[in-house]
């Protein structure tokens, strides 16, 4: 493949794998528990190795091209400028809390965390784990048994830094916190393992905001995990915004743990990279928890999105709503790998999945699979995929009133993407995702043609 | 300003227009009759560009090679199209599809592009002619509209766009009275010295609202009677049987018929 030897140029390929050999180096601050966790990852890790492509959740995703990279781990020098530029380019502030990671390393200096309501904590897990706050290790461990896979285990062995955000009970933060993630490869390809924690105490409520942006033409991998709690009755809502070179690698875990009447929602932007997997995964551990779940993932060039979804309905009267929708162009490459399991005692399960895909080349390319696991009687499921193309008739009657024929294909092509970004209520950051989608639509073809 | 010779049009082994041939001048306003599948659409269809067609044959529009030109570049030129079943484009708002339809056609001569302020006084005024709800303006593009709302919402495009040529296709079917007045109304509003009308219906109803200058009758695929606005009564009252079995000598004038 061409992608193997244009993403590396100037990068000499490592047969036995970059990523495989990087170790956890031991670190003072680090409470004993951590220090454990990290070794017992990084074991893991050495024992059961990389994922292949005979792994289920993994097939679509050729991960050769990323393990071969010699990525080395990024240490905490800073570039403010460009990191500065990087910031100014999402556009306006969303008006709350702001934490800015370089390389996977907090940048205080660039992070901005206004006056929060009594209780609320919104720092950088580095700061509270160096105090030893005894509630990460569950969380911790959580992710760590079972393992998911090696690229969640790296993160916990690797891990510099990443967001923390605890919500006493009650709690409203009602402007949203912005976690941004910019990276940057300064000549040898690195790698930043960000770790998220959100714990949302009981009827708290508090939206994050997740952006994961880098220099282009630098070859860089994100390797991040994002783990949230919800108490009972707690709202978190979760966007993410992966934005990155087009020539870096994004791999990234959103992991979340509901317990009853909560809800939580996410909604991901997939853009960026070169290949870029965002998973989900949604435990449903309490009484009529509800879970929405959007995606919008919009591979161009030979950009591969891949979007595994688990829901694991594991409590009675639960509801989850999936729509993700695909619009893929020239060689890209759009998965979705949706999967809804509901165990047994989860009666009154209302579960509901949508995958629907644009594709506007011959040779753009969609894998989608939509898959149910009913272990209970007395649920409400359905599930639906589509791909399709855009309407001929709409196109010439666009083309008839004057419209220019690639106007008119990016007209029709954002109403089908619209849809997903109508999905936010934010103002200011549905402003900042619809430009960050049309200028997507604007530039994807004239490039080529002028 | 229109000058059709010798058209022909199929699809695959089907071939729909057999030989027909039209001049239609600036301030004309003509009609184009006939049953069902002699034609009618295919002729609208293939004079706006539509690449379902294998066309041959000569279309002079204003002395240009008009089968050369995209849909796009036809419009440019000054044609527009009241198509019989309207598309509805679900997130495609009807103010936004209209102030881009407007400014690429702008663009494309050489104008200034209008602001949106500016556009939304010049849409009010239109939609007064038209009898249309400035509601419709914020929702999707004929999605949802009734079969008379999309034809108002055609007309309505036609005010704002101002073309050269209008192609109205079976603009009148489906609508009650009320709604067929609206919309005639509105195509009167628009006749002018400068500008030429292509009515297509099936009906004569139509023609008592938009009184043509001329009326031809289609069959198979070509144009086997013309005559005045009489020809289109005559029509009314015996209906077109025979029609595709007469012989095609050109213009039989029927005004004498009682």
């Amino acid at each position: 493949m061409t992608a193997d030897t244009d993403y590396a140029a100037g990068v000499a390929l490592s047969p036995t794998g970059g990523l495989a050999l990087l170790e956890p180096e031991p670190s003072d601050d680090d409470p004993a528990w951590l220090t454990e966790a990290r070794r017992s990852a990084s074991d893991w890790v050495g024992a059961h190795g990389f994922p292949t492509r005979k792994d289920e959740d993994w097939r679509y995703t050729r991960l050769e091209s990323i393990l071969t990279v010699p990525f080395e781990r990024a240490s905490p020098g800073l570039n403010h400028r460009r990191a500065l530029t990087a910031i100014n380019g999402l556009g306006v502030g969303l008006g709350g809390a702001r934490l800015l990671f370089v390389n996977g390393h907090f940048a205080p200096e660039l992070s901005r965390v206004d006056e929060l309501p009594t209780g609320a904590i919104v720092t950088n897990l580095a700061s509270v784990l160096a105090e030893g706050d005894e509630r990460l290790e569950p969380v911790f461990s959580r992710t760590l048994a079972p393992f998911h896979h090696a690229f969640a285990a790296l993160n916990t062995a690797l891990t510099d830094d990443g967001a923390f955000v605890s919500l006493p009970a009650g709690v409203t933060v009602e402007a949203p916190i912005e976690l941004v993630f910019y990276s940057e490869a300064n000549g040898a390809p690195l790698v930043s393992n960000p770790r998220s924690v959100v714990l949302a105490g009981p009827g708290s409520q508090a939206t994050i905001v997740e952006t994961h942006t880098g220099l282009p033409g630098e070859v860089y991998c994100t390797n991040a995990v994002t783990e949230v709690v919800l108490e009972p009755g707690a709202v978190v809502e979760h966007y993410k915004i992966q934005n990155e070179a087009d020539s870096a690698f994004h791999l990234a875990l959103l992991d979340v743990r509901q317990d009853r009447e909560s809800r939580f929602s996410s909604h991901v932007f997939a853009l960026g990279s070169h290949i870029a997997r965002h998973e989900v995964r949604v435990n449903l551990e309490g009484e009529g928890a509800d879970v929405s779940l959007d995606g919008l993932y919009m591979p161009r060039r030979d950009q591969h999105h891949d979007n595994p979804v688990l829901v694991v309905h594991a409590a009675p009267r639960a509801t989850s709503r999936q729509l993700y929708k695909g619009v893929v162009d020239e060689h890209g490459h759009g998965v979705f790998n949706g999967h809804i399991v509901v165990r047994p005692g989860a009666a009154g399960t209302d579960a509901r999945q949508t995958n629907k895909n644009l594709l506007l080349s011959d040779d753009a390319e969609i894998d989608t699979r939509p898959r149910l696991e009913i272990l209970t009687d007395d649920v409400k499921c359905a599930h639906g995929a589509a791909v399709g193309r855009l309407d001929e008739e709409a196109l010439f009657y666009l083309r008839s009133r004057g419209v220019p024929e690639q106007t008119a294909r990016a007209i029709l092509t954002y109403a089908f993407a619209r849809e997903m970004v109508d999905l936010i209520p934010l103002e200011p950051l549905r402003a900042r995702v619809e430009n960050l989608v049309a200028d997507r639509l604007a530039t994807s073809r004239n490039e080529e043609t002028t | 300003m229109l000058s059709i010779e010798n058209l022909h049009a199929k699809i695959g082994d089907n071939e729909i227009l057999r030989g027909l041939s039209l001049e239609l001048k600036a301030g004309e306003v003509q009609a184009l009759m006939g049953p069902n599948g002699s034609g009618k659409s295919t002729l609208a269809n293939v004079l706006a560009g539509h690449e379902a067609y294998d066309v041959t044959g000569q279309v002079l529009f204003e002395g240009e090679d008009l089968l050369a030109m995209s849909p796009e570049d036809r419009a440019v030129a000054g044609i527009f199209l009241a198509f019989q079943h309207p598309v509805e484009i679900p997130g495609v708002g009807n103010f936004y599809f209209m102030r881009t339809a407007l400014n690429s056609l702008r663009r494309q001569r050489g104008l200034d592009e209008i602001d949106a302020m500016d556009f939304l006084e010049l849409a009010k005024k239109k939609m007064e002619l038209v009898e249309m709800d400035p509601s419709f303006m914020s929702r999707s593009v004929n999605e949802g509209f009734s079969g008379g709302e999309k034809k108002r919402n055609e007309i309505l495009q036609m005010a704002i766009l101002e073309p050269r040529l209008a192609i109205l296709d079976e603009t009148d079917s489906g609508l009650d009275i009320d709604a067929l007045r609206v919309v005639a109304n509105g195509v009167n509003a628009l006749r002018s010295n400068d500008r030429a009308m292509l009515v297509i219906t099936h009906h004569q109803r139509l023609l008592d609202y938009i009184v043509p200058d001329r009326v031809h009758v289609m069959a198979e695929g070509r144009i086997v009677r013309s005559g005045d606005k009489e020809l289109a009564r005559a029509l009314e009252k015996h209906g077109y049987v025979g029609f595709d079995e007469v012989s095609l000598e050109p213009s039989v004038s029927v005004a004498a018929t009682p």
